[in-house]
């Protein structure tokens, strides 16, 4: 397999009650909550962590785009994976991913990519993302067009690191009257484009298809829904006519490591449900804005929804149940790892080792743990 | 009376719209959630009109061409509905959102139009005075922040829907958010060309109003060249559902001042 470590660079210490008289720790929440002595601190830690990845083996660092949230500290990831680019020397270094849909100028992706490409001699992997429903009413762009300006800005972007400069773009959304990167990237034909997704039918087939095969990331899913998903892949390449590649598919979760089962869930516990309940929880409203889903799969969300009820607290506990966090000994973690690697013959295997409150000294020896105890078994 | 429901197709658009009453033809154009039911205020405007309530494309069980993409492409489309409705002027009426499909409207081309009646329009900004953000309300907040009267809320409220109503309801939402989400409910230019109106036009508001707060009707006023503005008391976003004696009356008083 392939070990990536990401980063979502939370806000750890956010006061949890102010944060409760909020609707979300997103694009509402008083930014006078950031004390910038304290994020200055919370930057150093999580980008020595990601250098330490390196050191620890890890063939990936990874880190993403999010807006006017404490959930991420990350507006502008490409500056962190710059100063990342300087720190380490042969890791490969993603940024999964950039929203697309939220810019005015995809060029201006394009061309940032193209430097970081460039800066590392081709360490460089992407994402291309439409970013959290969240991120619309962070950005004012309309939800409505999300998918229309994802395809749009994605060609744009392919065919500016790939077709001889200058030529003309012309869009419904993005109309460009000269497309000539200067730098041109430095991977040939440009750098992998990895596709972060929640699932959804559309975008499997879309990031399946021949001319694009791009790996496929299930995100913040239980394992029911991760092999699901890569399964439809699967089928969806099937379809077009030919067998995916174990790099085309892959998962993220976020993973505890302790001596014991027990030691791991008292350890995880205040990390991982603060993640789930207190950085990302959002009001439906929020998360899914009308457009940013097609029609009837929201259609299908609402119903779902009503039979449901209104969502409690996740606990610790339900998270490992359903597979969407991985907490425990070397051999629980390696035996729920490799279940799911069988199940679904992924390859990519994408790790968040630090996640919501979890501290600095828990952080640095969950990583220990992981490198040494699950990760050499799970290579190939 | 009842209201027929029936269909209208316009240059190969089908949208539904809702029928009744006798003489001078009015066209109310809703506002973003959607058709509304036969409405009070409908039952007294057809005793002086036809009344005739389409569902804007993209809305509920209408058609949603690919290329209506913005107000402009709504108001446009009107204008050629307009056509094929009948020969007659029209008395448009519009509701927050219909509202300024009807400015948009009017600006373009009053030469069908007999009057014309804007609901708490949207399709202006008035900086530093900032509407409520609908998108981001909670679906209570949605109802309750529409109402001064809170008992009409809780009403709605209180009324589960069908699966059929809630698709119809999320439809219209989508649609919505196309036309509003950005720039949130106006046009930047639809303001400069709004003496560009040129028939007899009335302003309602409610005095109340949380989503386009009542400062909005005199800057209508004073921009609409002639035009009458009414602000309703204890009356929150839409007077036609809150104040509907009041609405129609005002409505059908403008009627007269065209005679």
């Amino acid at each position: 397999m392939q070990f990536t470590f990401f980063h979502l660079m939370p806000y750890r210490p956010l006061d949890m009650t102010e944060r409760h008289k909020h609707r979300a720790a997103w694009v509402v929440l008083p930014n006078e909550l950031y004390d910038p002595k304290k994020g200055a601190d919370e930057y150093q830690s999580y980008i020595d962590q990601l250098v330490y990845a390196e050191k620890l083996g890890f063939d990936v660092i990874a880190v993403n785009e999010h807006h006017q949230t404490a959930y991420g500290l990350m507006p502008a990831p490409n500056l962190i994976a710059a100063n990342l680019i300087a720190r380490t020397s042969k890791a490969k270094i993603a940024i999964v991913g950039r929203a697309l849909p939220l810019v005015n100028n995809p060029v201006n992706i394009a061309e940032e990519f193209a430097m970081l490409d460039n800066l590392s001699k081709g360490r460089i992997i992407t994402g291309f993302v439409r970013g959290i429903g969240n991120e619309y009413h962070a950005t004012g762009i309309n939800p409505y067009w999300s998918h229309e300006r994802f395809q749009e800005a994605h060609d744009l972007i392919v065919q500016a690191w790939t077709r001889p400069g200058p030529f003309a773009f012309e869009g419904e959304h993005f109309n460009n009257r000269y497309v000539n990167l200067w730098p041109r990237p430095y991977q040939t034909p440009h750098p992998p484009i990895w596709i972060p997704s929640m699932g959804s039918s559309e975008t499997i087939k879309w990031a399946a298809a021949p001319e694009r095969k791009y790996p496929f990331l299930v995100t913040f899913s239980g394992r029911d829904l991760v092999a699901r998903y890569l399964n439809l892949y699967r089928e969806q390449a099937r379809e077009y006519g030919y067998e995916c590649s174990p790099g085309q598919l892959g998962w993220a979760s976020p993973v505890y490591v302790a001596d014991t089962d027990e030691r791991a869930k008292e350890e995880a516990r205040a990390g991982m449900e603060s993640l789930f309940n207190d950085f990302l929880a959002v009001p439906f409203q929020m998360l899914l804005p009308p457009g940013y889903t097609s029609l009837p799969s929201m259609k299908n969300t609402m119903r779902m929804r009503k039979q449901l009820g209104a969502k409690k607290r996740h606990s610790l506990e339900e998270l490992m149940e359903s597979g969407t966090v991985v907490v425990g000994s070397p051999k629980t973690v390696r035996d729920e790892l490799s279940a799911l690697r069988d199940r679904t013959g992924a390859n990519n295997l994408v790790t968040m080792l630090q996640f919501g409150v979890l501290p600095d000294d828990l952080t640095k020896r969950n990583m220990e743990l992981f490198a040494s105890e699950v990760m050499p078994h799970l290579r190939d | 009376m009842t209201a027929a429901l029936s269909s209208h197709k316009v240059r190969g658009v089908t949208v539904r719209m809702r029928r009744g009453g006798s003489g001078a033809p009015l066209l109310f154009l809703h506002g973003a959630n959607g058709l509304p039911v036969w409405l009070p205020v409908f039952e007294q405007l057809a005793k002086k009109f036809e009344v005739f309530v389409p569902e804007h494309p993209g809305f509920g069980a209408s058609d949603n061409p690919p290329w209506l993409r913005n107000i402009g492409d709504l108001a446009m489309y009107y204008l050629d509905f307009i056509d094929t409705l009948n020969p007659y002027p029209i008395h448009l009426v519009g509701q927050s959102l219909g509202g300024w499909a009807a400015a948009e409207l009017a600006v373009r081309n009053c030469s069908r139009l007999a009057s014309l009646s804007l609901l708490a329009p949207a399709g202006i900004r008035i900086k530093g005075v900032l509407p409520g953000d609908n998108f981001i309300w909670d679906p209570d907040e949605g109802v309750r922040n529409l109402y001064h009267d809170q008992s009409i809320a809780d009403r709605i409220l209180a009324t589960p829907m069908t699966d059929d109503e809630a698709d119809m309801a999320l439809t219209s939402r989508y649609a919505a958010t196309k036309f509003g989400w950005e720039p949130r409910w106006f046009n930047p230019s639809l303001e400069r060309w709004l003496h560009r109106i040129s028939v007899r036009t009335l302003i309602v508001w409610g005095q109340n109003d949380k989503l386009f707060p009542v400062a909005y009707a005199k800057r209508w006023g004073e921009r609409i060249p002639g035009s009458r503005v009414e602000i309703v008391p204890e009356c929150g976003h839409v007077p036609a559902v809150e104040k509907p004696d009041f609405t129609a009356r005002e409505i059908i008083r403008q009627y007269a001042e065209t005679r």
